[in-house]
C-alpha cells in the first residue's frame, strides 16, 4: 500500500493573486522542510493540508494520503498530526486528559486507556505526570505531551509548523531528535515548515523553497 | 450528528437572533403608532394627538425629558474623558477603576434610592453636618429630591453612567494605542489631559459613539430613576406615559401611545442633535490641535476628573450603605448620624414576599438570560466556522437599547392585549430578553473572538469534530467569559422595571417593581430591605462568575486569569 503524503498541482490563491504553488510527493518516513521568508504562506499551506483553510482563499489541486484524495474532508477526519510552535496543550485539562483526547476511542477498557497513556508519558521520560496541570511543565516537558499527544491520535502523517522555534538551544536538539524519530519509527510522512536552516539540515531530508519552485 | 444540526442551524440562529432583539422592538413600535392614530378606538382619527397636545404638563414634561437627558449624558462624558486624559494607565487609576466596575451591575433602582437616602434634607450629609455646621435639629424643609429642574434626577444618572461609558471606553481603548500617543505628546511637551484630548480622544470617542448614543436614548426616556428622583408635577415624559399606561380609564391608553410617539421623536432629535453638536465639536478641536497651545489648566482637569469620578463612586457606595442601615434601623432620629436601636422588624417584615419576589426575578433573569448565551454562542461560532469578520449589522445589537423603552413597551403591551394574549410570566422574559441578548452578545464577543482559534485546529487534527471542539476546548476554556456574561445578562434582567410592568400587566412582581413601586410611600426601612435585596440579586450572579471558576480551575493555573 502506498503510504505517503501527495501534494499533487496545488496552486493557492488569494485575491486572485498566486500565493504560492506546490507539487510534491512524501514518503513515509521521509521529511520535507519547506522555507520561505515570513508571508510567504508557509502556514497557509499548511492550513490547506489539515483542512483549516479560510475561506477567503481559492485553491486547485488535491492532497491524497495513503493514495486516497482527502482535499474535501473535514480537518477531523484526515488523519493528520500537526505540530506548532507552542506546545497548545489545553488548559483545562490535566497531561493525563490532554492524551485521552488525542488518544482515538476504542473498544478497550479504562484501565486500558489509561495503561496507554501512561505507557506513553514513559515513552518520553514523564512517568507520573498524568495529574499535572500543564501549566506547571518547562517548556521541553510541553513539546513532549504535545508530540505524544498526537502520535495518540494515530496520524497516518505529519505537519510541524516551525515546531522548534519555541525552544531554548538545548532543548532544540533534543525535541527535534525526539519528533523525528518518532515520526521514522512510525512511518510517517513529515511536512515541515521552518524558517531555521539548522531545523531543515537536521531533518536530513528535501528542502522545498517557495516561491515558484517545486520540488523534484 | 452535529455536522446535520449545524447544517441547518447556521443561517436560521443569526437571523433568530434578530427576530427575537428586533421583533417585539418592531411590533411594539407599530401597536404603538395604531392607537395613537385612533385605529383601536373610533378609526382614523386626530382625536388622541389633540387630546395628548391638551394636556397642560406636555410641554415641560417633554422638556424634562430632553434636559435630563443631555445633560446627564454631557457632565458623564466630561468626567469620563476627563478621568481617561489624566489618569489612565496609572496605578491610582487601577484602583478607580476597580471600584466602579462592580458598581455598573447595581440595578439604577437601587442607585437612585441610595442616592435620595444620602442627598435628602434628611439623609446622611444633612445629618452629618446638624447641628453643627448647619444648626438644623430637624429636617430642613427643601425641596432636594424630586427637584422641579430635575438636578437630583441629573446626578442619580450622572452616578450610574459614569461606570458605564468608563468601562465602554477601557474596552476600546487598546485600539488606540494610547502609551504610544502618549510618548509622542510629552516628547512634544504636552501634558497629560491635552495630550490625551488631542491626539487618543478623537479615535477613543469613534469607538463609544454608540454606546454614548445608548446612555443618551436610556437618560432621556428612563421611568425608575425618574420616579425615585425626578419631578412630579409634571414628571418626564416617560414617567408621565407610564402613569397613563396604568391609569384603569382605557382611553388614556391612547394618550400614552401620541406621548411615545412624542418621546420617539425626541430621541431622534436629540441624537440627530448630538451628532451635529459632534460635528460642531470636532471642528472646535481640530482648531485646537492647530493652534499648538499645550493646555495651561492641567493639574486641575486631572484633580477634577478623579474627584468627580471618585465622587460618582463613592455616592454609590454610600448610598448602599445607607439602604443596609435604613433596613435594620429601629428609632432614627434627627440629626443622629447612626439608628437610636438596631432590629430585625423590618426583614422579618418584608423578607418573606422579598424573597418570594427575588425567586421570581432570578427566575426570569435565569431564562432570559440561558436563551440569550444560547443564541450569542450560535451567533458566534456561526460567525467562526464560515469565516466571516464581524460584520457591520453590529449596529443592529445596539438598536433595542436606542430606541426608547417608553416608545415601544406601551405598544407591546396594547398588542399583547389585542391579540387576545394575556401579559404575565411568558412576555415578561421575552421583553427582557430584548435587553439581556445585546449585552450577553457584547460581553462574550471579545473573548470569544480573541479566542487562539490554534486551539481549535489542534483539536480538529486530534480527530475531534466541530462539535467536540465546542463543548471540550472552546467553551471550557471559555467558562470564566461565558460566566461573566450570564453575570451581565442577570444584571440587566434583574435591572428591569419597565419591560416588566408592561410586559406582566402589573402582575408579575419582581425585586425591582416592588421596591419601585415603594418610592411614593416613604418608608425608608421597607425600601431599604427591597433595595438591598435588588442589590444583592444583581451581585449574587457576580460572585458566582469570579468564585466558580476559581473553584472549578484550582488546580489549572493556566485558567487563573483567561
Amino acid at each position: 500500500m502506498d503510504r505517503s503524503l501527495n501534494l499533487i498541482a496545488v496552486t493557492i490563491r488569494r485575491a486572485g493573486a498566486t500565493l504560492l504553488s506546490v507539487d510534491c510527493e512524501i514518503a513515509p518516513g521521509e521529511v520535507l522542510s519547506v522555507m520561505g521568508p515570513s508571508g510567504s504562506g508557509k502556514s497557509t499551506l499548511l492550513s490547506f493540508v489539515t483542512g483549516t483553510l479560510a475561506p477567503a482563499f481559492d485553491v486547485d489541486g488535491s492532497v491524497l494520503l495513503h493514495g486516497e484524495d482527502i482535499t474535501r474532508l473535514p480537518a477531523h477526519c484526515r488523519r493528520i498530526g500537526l505540530l506548532f510552535q507552542d506546545a497548545l496543550l489545553f488548559p483545562h485539562m490535566s497531561v493525563g486528559q490532554n492524551l485521552a483526547f488525542g488518544l482515538a476511542p476504542g473498544p478497550e477498557r479504562r484501565r486500558d486507556r489509561r495503561a496507554r497513556i501512561e505507557a506513553a508519558l514513559a515513552e518520553v521520560g514523564l512517568e507520573g505526570f498524568a495529574e499535572r496541570d500543564p501549566a506547571t511543565l518547562s517548556g521541553g516537558q510541553r513539546a513532549r505531551v504535545a508530540l505524544m499527544r498526537m502520535l495518540l491520535s494515530e496520524p497516518c502523517a505529519l505537519l510541524l509548523d516551525e515546531p522548534f522555534s519555541g525552544l531554548d538551544a538545548e532543548r532544540r536538539n533534543q525535541i527535534r531528535r525526539l519528533v523525528f524519530d518518532r515520526a521514522r519509527a512510525r512511518s510517517l510522512p513529515v511536512l515541515m515548515v521552518t524558517h531555521d536552516a539548522e531545523d531543515a539540515a537536521a531533518a536530513g531530508g528535501r528542502v522545498l523553497r517557495i516561491g515558484g519552485e517545486d520540488c523534484g | 450528528m452535529h455536522r446535520s444540526v449545524w447544517g441547518i442551524l447556521p443561517g436560521a440562529l443569526p437571523l433568530l437572533t434578530l427576530m427575537v432583539m428586533l421583533g417585539p422592538v418592531l411590533l411594539g413600535l407599530w401597536w404603538t403608532l395604531a392607537p395613537a392614530l385612533g385605529l383601536l378606538s373610533e378609526g382614523l382619527s386626530l382625536g388622541p394627538l389633540r387630546a395628548a397636545l391638551a394636556w397642560p404638563g406636555l410641554r415641560e414634561a417633554s422638556l424634562l425629558s430632553v434636559t435630563t437627558g443631555i445633560g446627564s449624558t454631557v457632565i458623564a462624558l466630561a468626567i469620563t474623558a476627563l478621568i481617561l486624559a489624566g489618569w489612565s494607565g496609572t496605578r491610582a487609576f487601577a484602583v478607580l477603576q476597580r471600584l466602579l466596575s462592580p458598581l455598573l451591575a447595581l440595578p439604577h433602582a437601587a442607585a437612585a434610592f441610595g442616592l435620595a437616602f444620602l442627598i435628602a434634607p434628611s439623609g446622611w450629609i444633612a445629618r452629618s453636618l446638624s447641628p453643627g455646621v448647619t444648626g438644623w435639629d430637624r429636617p430642613p424643609d427643601l425641596l432636594i429630591l424630586q427637584d422641579p429642574w430635575g438636578l437630583t434626577l441629573i446626578a442619580g444618572l450622572v452616578t450610574k453612567e459614569v461606570p458605564f461609558l468608563l468601562l465602554m471606553a477601557l474596552a476600546a481603548l487598546p485600539q488606540t494605542a494610547p502609551g504610544r500617543s502618549r510618548n509622542v505628546a510629552t516628547a512634544l511637551g504636552y501634558g497629560r489631559v491635552t495630550g490625551f484630548l488631542k491626539t487618543v480622544f478623537p479615535r477613543l470617542y469613534v469607538q463609544i459613539r454608540l454606546p454614548v448614543y445608548v446612555t443618551l436614548a436610556y437618560a432621556m426616556s428612563t421611568v425608575d430613576v425618574a420616579i425615585i428622583l425626578g419631578p412630579n408635577t409634571p414628571p418626564t415624559l416617560s414617567v408621565q406615559i407610564v402613569r397613563w399606561m396604568s391609569d384603569p380609564d382605557i382611553g388614556t391608553r391612547d394618550l400614552a401611545a401620541v406621548a411615545a410617539l412624542l418621546q420617539l421623536a425626541l430621541v431622534i432629535a436629540a441624537i440627530l442633535a448630538w451628532r451635529l453638536a459632534e460635528r460642531g465639536v470636532a471642528f472646535l478641536g481640530r482648531r485646537w490641535i492647530e493652534s499648538g497651545r499645550r493646555g495651561s489648566a492641567e493639574g486641575a482637569g486631572r484633580v477634577a476628573g478623579y474627584a468627580l469620578g471618585a465622587l460618582s463612586a463613592l455616592a454609590l457606595v454610600a448610598g448602599i450603605a445607607g439602604l443596609a442601615v435604613w433596613s435594620v434601623a429601629g428609632l432614627w432620629s434627627f440629626p443622629s448620624a447612626l439608628p437610636d436601636g438596631l432590629t430585625w422588624r423590618s426583614w422579618q417584615r418584608h423578607g418573606p414576599p422579598g424573597l418570594e419576589a427575588m425567586g421570581t426575578t432570578l427566575a426570569i433573569a435565569a431564562i432570559a438570560t440561558a436563551v440569550a448565551l444560547v443564541l450569542a454562542i450560535g451567533c458566534l461560532e456561526t460567525e467562526e466556522r464560515r469565516g466571516v469578520r464581524p460584520s457591520r449589522a453590529m449596529w443592529l445589537l445596539y438598536l433595542p437599547l436606542l430606541v426608547p423603552q417608553t416608545a415601544f413597551l406601551p405598544g407591546v403591551q396594547i398588542g399583547l392585549l389585542s391579540a387576545g394574549l394575556d401579559t404575565g410570566f411568558g412576555p415578561v422574559v421575552v421583553a427582557h430578553l430584548v435587553f439581556v441578548l445585546p449585552y450577553v452578545f457584547l460581553s462574550l464577543a471579545g473573548p470569544y473572538r480573541a479566542w487562539d482559534a490554534r486551539y481549535s485546529t489542534v483539536a480538529a487534527t486530534l480527530g475531534a469534530a466541530s462539535g467536540r471542539v465546542l463543548w471540550r476546548v472552546r467553551l471550557p476554556m471559555l467558562t470564566r467569559a461565558c460566566l461573566t456574561a450570564v453575570a451581565v445578562g442577570m444584571a440587566v434582567s434583574v435591572g428591569q422595571y419597565l419591560p416588566t410592568l408592561l410586559a406582566g400587566g402589573g402582575r408579575v412582581a419582581t425585586l425591582t417593581t416592588e421596591a419601585v413601586a415603594l418610592a411614593s410611600g416613604g418608608d425608608r426601612r421597607a425600601i431599604g430591605v427591597w433595595a438591598i435585596l435588588q442589590t444583592g440579586a444583581a451581585f449574587l450572579p457576580f460572585a458566582l462568575a469570579l468564585g466558580l471558576p476559581a473553584l472549578l480551575f484550582r488546580n489549572r493555573r493556566g485558567m487563573q486569569d483567561g
